[in-house]
């Protein structure tokens, strides 16, 4: 049988279940955001491992120009290395047919009839290529699937300057491209750019390859170091030109993998904290004000020898009911945003498979970290029940002391009616708790910002990475350096009004004992295709005789202008030099170092060569160039970042909208728990007064000015310095985001603040709207029966 | 036909008779407000016996709540001595005043003090859910004449039925003491007089030593003792020869 006290629990728990649920809204909020990032990354974590683990990747990865297959023995003999596969890769253009733009293949050499000894691939559909073909060929299933290509389609590729005429046999996954992005590129386009498998024999010999193996990926025995083996591994390379090899956690798939991770673990931390503080306050003033009305019952329970103790836990039991059903809700959207997200990765990321997996601990610490919060939140106001002394509770609580608000004592009342001067009074005369309330209401408004801010700000960085600084339409890059001079057949094609070349090399960076990998690039001075940006997005000449580089690269060598930045090429017969660097530059996607063209070719002993050449193109003339483009032999490989990133963009949409739903609900939980909570409670401490007033003539919407104005005034307060927080909020999650991979600018539009306040005004209005209703019961009798 | 005799009781070393339940000797009790010392009591000596009833007359703010809390276990008196049987209250922990209250007290307050979440059965099972030998919640209430309203919520009840819920509350758990602070306070004549007729039907068929505090002076005539508090010290205390029952009470 139930307890009589239990009963009254739940009594009371029903009595007020409006509130209860919102201040439930408000954990559930932090629940499901902890839940949802936590599981989600847990399942990344555990599907990344077992795919790596059941698909062999590798852990050390080198490219180099070309070496006799008898190298891969010595390599096998570095202490600590277990298998090693070496592979034939290369970039080539593609000719699908009914899509015009330039599409290009990272195609990977792969042993007769088998999935790779290392990074072993996941056939999707199809087969593998048996031995002895030479015509076959296996596409990523993303790839094949953007082109509705399936096993026994035929495409044409220029291998090595050859166009060659190739069988689709099967369809599959890496997990050495779990993230399948161009070189360069932000955002996979799996249009534009595809991973595909050959056998080898077939690209050896195009490439002249034959016997030969231009690219080695290795696994490490346990308890091997692993820039001990890349150590010698370059060593061993250097004679072959070998780029310089990289560990498992540089590979670029497994990196963009890792810091997702790295923002799923941010999601789990600053959402929760902001959720579960608004629930601690709504707690403690809901909880708080109960105490305050059962002062009576309290004392009576313990008169009847109910123990401190039994009280306690009495009202605790209430906190916890709550919290119960806050943490059970949560986990319930948790696991549905959770599955949503793990859903959504699938789609961005290749991955055969995705483990949702959600870990009891995770469970239990959402319901311990709710229930620490709860407890703290109303630590205050149980104990004020718990020490209340029988005697005392039998006495009516003083009458708080009101005083004239500072307007008054400034002799600005005449400007106030009696009804704005109620408010003016109450709101001074709880000076802590209208401010927590306000922040309540901010922070709402602040949470909202950060689910609208995305969309606006990957905009402005394709902006000023697409229009103001590439400004090329194509990008074409060379097989390998090549004179200047092969601008001109470049600019004599039809529908190419502008061809710049510019020279990259791939290079270590030291500064002090920092380095760090990327490319150098050699770009015209007046260059019209290529231009630097500062802070302020104006043009930066690139100096004759120094870098410009990266702000955030700057910020990581932690090297500043007048430095002198170490220069270690990984190519050629890698040579180091030393170069002060000038300046820097704002840049959203990547980091570079930037020289003259005719600097850096002087630094490389070399003649006028560049890499690649950037092309400015008649619109009219597009697919006429893409197709000329193609058949030129020394053109590896053309890019078109632009169109890729926007395309990729509105595949992107739906999960905007997903996350930008779920922001809204969850801003409008807060909103609307604050604002609720804070009303009633205003009119349970009130209703007395209120109704008084009523007995004495005023009208119910009279009476709730008094008691909404208050609400209404706060909540115009607090939507200035919620767009405040928000943009605090932004700006951490950015800097928390930041990698050299891409760093997401502040930009916040106006729709941003127009949103966010939008919904805190609307949630706002609904609670308004719901104690309307509540004033219509005010009872008037019983003010005029009751003691007090 | 009420006599009054000098107040004298026994030193507090002297052993109990063992019919004093109460031993109270030289109770102060101090309020501190602030700058303020506020003396509701000025030294008590008093004996309460088994089985009798007493009633507190006395005028507003002379400080018969505050002795009726002390005696309850409620409040400890700021200097003096309470003896409960052969227990010392004056120097009790709070758990052992709680103790004393959840096994040997029962109270009635003058504004009911029900728990209006709870119906009449449920406030009186909240008592005796925790006590040792209790009658059970219907038993109390047919004493009270309540036996037909035990689901109604307090807000369904009368004032008067209000105070009866609250005295079969108090008399649940087979109390030793009965302590009723104004328990017809805010009732009418009629309905007080039935709370009243309750009242001393518990303190003789149970035989639990009852006080009763009023403002009421007509009360005091179904008392054994009457006991005058004047400005936080006993004035006068008079027995009744002849107790009157409720019904024949002048109001
Ligand atoms: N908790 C307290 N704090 C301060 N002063 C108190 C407190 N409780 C009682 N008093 C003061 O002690 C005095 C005695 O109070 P008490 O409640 O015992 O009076 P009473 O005889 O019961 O009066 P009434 O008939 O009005 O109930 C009063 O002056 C009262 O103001
Ligand atoms: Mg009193």
């Amino acid at each position: 049988m139930m307890r009589a006290l239990d009963k009254k629990l739940w009594r009371e728990l029903w009595a007020m279940r409006m509130q209860a649920l919102a201040i439930a809204l408000v954990i559930v909020g932090g629940v499901s955001i902890f839940v949802m990032s936590m599981s989600t990354m847990d399942s990344l974590t555990e599907t990344r491992a077992s795919y790596y683990r059941e698909h062999h990747f590798a852990d050390v990865f080198a490219s180099l120009k070309r070496a006799p297959i008898s190298v891969a023995r010595r390599i096998q003999e570095i202490p600590g290395v277990n298998k090693v596969e070496t592979r034939v890769v290369t970039y080539i253009n593609l000719d699908i047919p009914d899509f015009n733009e330039p599409v290009s293949g990272h195609l990977i050499s792969l042993p007769d009839n088998s999935r790779g000894l290392l990074n072993q691939i996941f056939l999707n559909s199809g087969r593998l290529i048996e031995s002895g073909r030479d015509d076959e060929i296996i596409l990523s299933k993303e790839f094949a699937q953007a082109h509705k290509l399936q096993a026994g389609d035929k495409i044409k590729a220029t291998i090595n300057g050859r166009l060659k005429s190739l069988t689709v046999v099967g369809t599959g996954l890496s997990p050495e491209y779990i993230y399948q992005i161009a070189p360069g590129a932000m955002f996979p386009d799996f249009e534009r750019y595809g991973v595909m498998w050959m056998a080898r024999n077939p690209l050896a010999s195009a490439y002249d390859m034959e016997g030969a193996f231009n690219n080695v990926t290795l696994t490490l025995s346990k308890g091997a170091h692993s820039q001990d083996v890349i150590d010698q591994l370059d060593d061993i390379l250097k004679p072959y030109g070998g780029t310089g090899a990289y560990d498992r956690k540089d590979q670029l798939s497994n990196r963009f993998l890792s810091e997702e991770l790295e923002q799923q673990k941010t999601t789990a931390t600053v959402f929760p904290i902001i959720f579960f503080g608004v629930a601690a306050f709504l707690l403690n003033v809901v909880v708080s004000r109960l105490i305050s009305l059962e002062r009576e019952q309290i004392a009576v329970l313990k008169a009847f020898g109910y123990s401190n103790l039994a009280v306690g836990v009495h009202y605790s039991k209430l906190v916890l009911m709550i919290v119960l059903i806050g943490v059970l809700l949560g986990l319930a959207v948790g696991v549905w945003m959770g599955k949503g997200v793990s859903k959504i990765y699938m789609n961005s990321y290749s991955l055969p498979f995705i483990l949702y997996e959600l870990k009891p601990q995770i469970i239990v610490s959402a319901a311990l970290i709710s229930i620490v919060v709860a407890v703290s939140g109303t630590l205050f106001a149980v104990q004020k029940a718990v020490r209340l002394p029988p005697a005392q509770g039998m006495r009516p609580e003083q009458p708080t002391a009101f005083r004239p608000t500072i307007v008054e004592r400034l002799g600005l009342q005449k400007r106030f009616s009696q009804p704005s001067r109620m408010i003016l009074r109450h709101i001074e005369r709880r000076p802590f708790k209208s401010f927590l309330t306000m922040l309540g209401i901010s922070l709402a408004c602040g949470t909202m910002m950060v689910g609208g801010f995305q969309k606006g700000a990957i905009d402005h960085m394709i902006d000023v990475q697409y229009n103001l600084s590439q400004r090329e339409d194509l990008m074409a890059i060379f097989t390998e350096p090549t004179s200047n001079k092969s601008l001109y057949s470049l600019q004599g094609l039809q529908g190419i009004e502008l061809a710049e070349g510019f020279r990259m090399v791939n290079a270590r960076l030291q500064f002090e004992h920092r380095t760090y990998r990327t490319s150098v690039q050699g770009i015209e001075p007046d260059s019209q295709l290529m231009r630097l940006l500062d802070t302020d997005l104006n043009t930066i000449q690139v100096p004759k005789d120094g870098v410009i580089m990266t702000d955030y690269l700057a910020e990581l060598l932690q090297i500043q202008p007048g430095d002198l930045l170490t220069i270690e090429v990984l190519e050629g017969n890698r040579p180091t030099f030393q170069v002060p660097v000038i300046g820097t530059a704002k840049q959203y996607l990547g980091v570079n170092v930037y020289l003259q063209r005719s600097t850096l070719n002087r630094l490389l002993k070399e003649g006028d060569a560049i890499s690649g050449a950037l092309l400015k193109v008649d619109e009219l003339h597009q697919n006429q160039v893409y197709r000329k483009l193609k058949e030129l032999p020394r053109i590896a490989g053309v890019v078109e970042q632009k169109s890729s990133i926007e395309g990729f963009y509105e595949t992107m949409n739906e999960t905007i909208l997903f996350f930008t739903f779920i922001n809204t609900l969850l801003g409008g939980s807060i909103a609307f728990g604050v604002v609720y909570n804070s009303m009633r409670i205003a009119l349970s401490e009130r209703s007395r007064e209120l109704a008084s007033l009523r007995i004495l003539g005023f009208q119910r919407n009279e009476v709730a000015y008094i008691l909404l104005g208050e609400l209404a005034l706060l909540t115009l307060v607090a939507i200035p310095i919620g767009f405040l927080i928000g943009n605090a909020l932004c700006q951490y999650l950015i800097f928390e985001f930041a990698t050299d991979l891409y760093r997401i600018p502040l930009v916040l539009g106006t729709h941003v603040y127009a949103f966010a306040a939008l919904v805190v005004i609307v949630s706002s209005i609904i609670s308004a709207m719901m104690i309307w209703r509540n004033l219509a019961n005010l009872d008037m009798v019983a003010v005029l029966k009751a003691k007090e | 036909m009420s006599e009054t005799r000098s107040n004298s009781t026994p030193s507090p070393h002297e052993p109990l008779n063992e019919n004093v339940v109460f031993h109270i000797h030289g109770v102060t009790k101090t309020y501190q407000m602030g700058e303020v010392q506020v003396k509701a009591l000025r030294g008590i000596d008093l004996d309460l016996y088994r089985g009798e009833l007493t009633v507190l007359l006395g005028a507003s703010g002379s400080g018969k709540s505050t002795l009726l809390n002390i005696l309850g276990g409620l409040d400890t008196p700021t200097d003096g001595h309470v003896i409960y049987a052969d227990q010392d209250l004056t120097h009790a922990s709070e758990s052992e005043l709680t103790e004393y209250r959840r096994y040997h007290v029962g109270f009635v307050f003058q504004f009911y003090n029900l728990i209006p979440s709870l119906t009449a059965r449920e406030n009186v099972a909240v008592v005796t859910e925790i006590a040792k030998n209790p009658m059970t919640p219907e038993e109390a209430l047919s004493l009270v004449g309540l036996g037909e309203r035990l689901d109604h919520f307090p807000a369904q009840l009368s004032g008067g039925e209000q105070q009866r819920v609250a005295i079969a509350r108090a008399i649940a758990k087979n109390p030793d003491v009965l302590l009723c602070d104004e328990p017809t306070g805010a009732l009418d004549s009629k309905t007080g007089i039935m709370v009243l007729e309750a009242l001393q039907q518990v303190n003789q068929k149970l035989g639990t030593t009852t006080a009763i505090i009023t403002h009421n002076a007509g009360i005091a005539q179904m008392a054994n003792r009457v006991i005058h508090i004047t400005d936080g010290k006993i004035s006068e205390i008079t027995t009744n020869d002849t107790r009157l029952s409720p019904h024949e009470l002048s109001w």
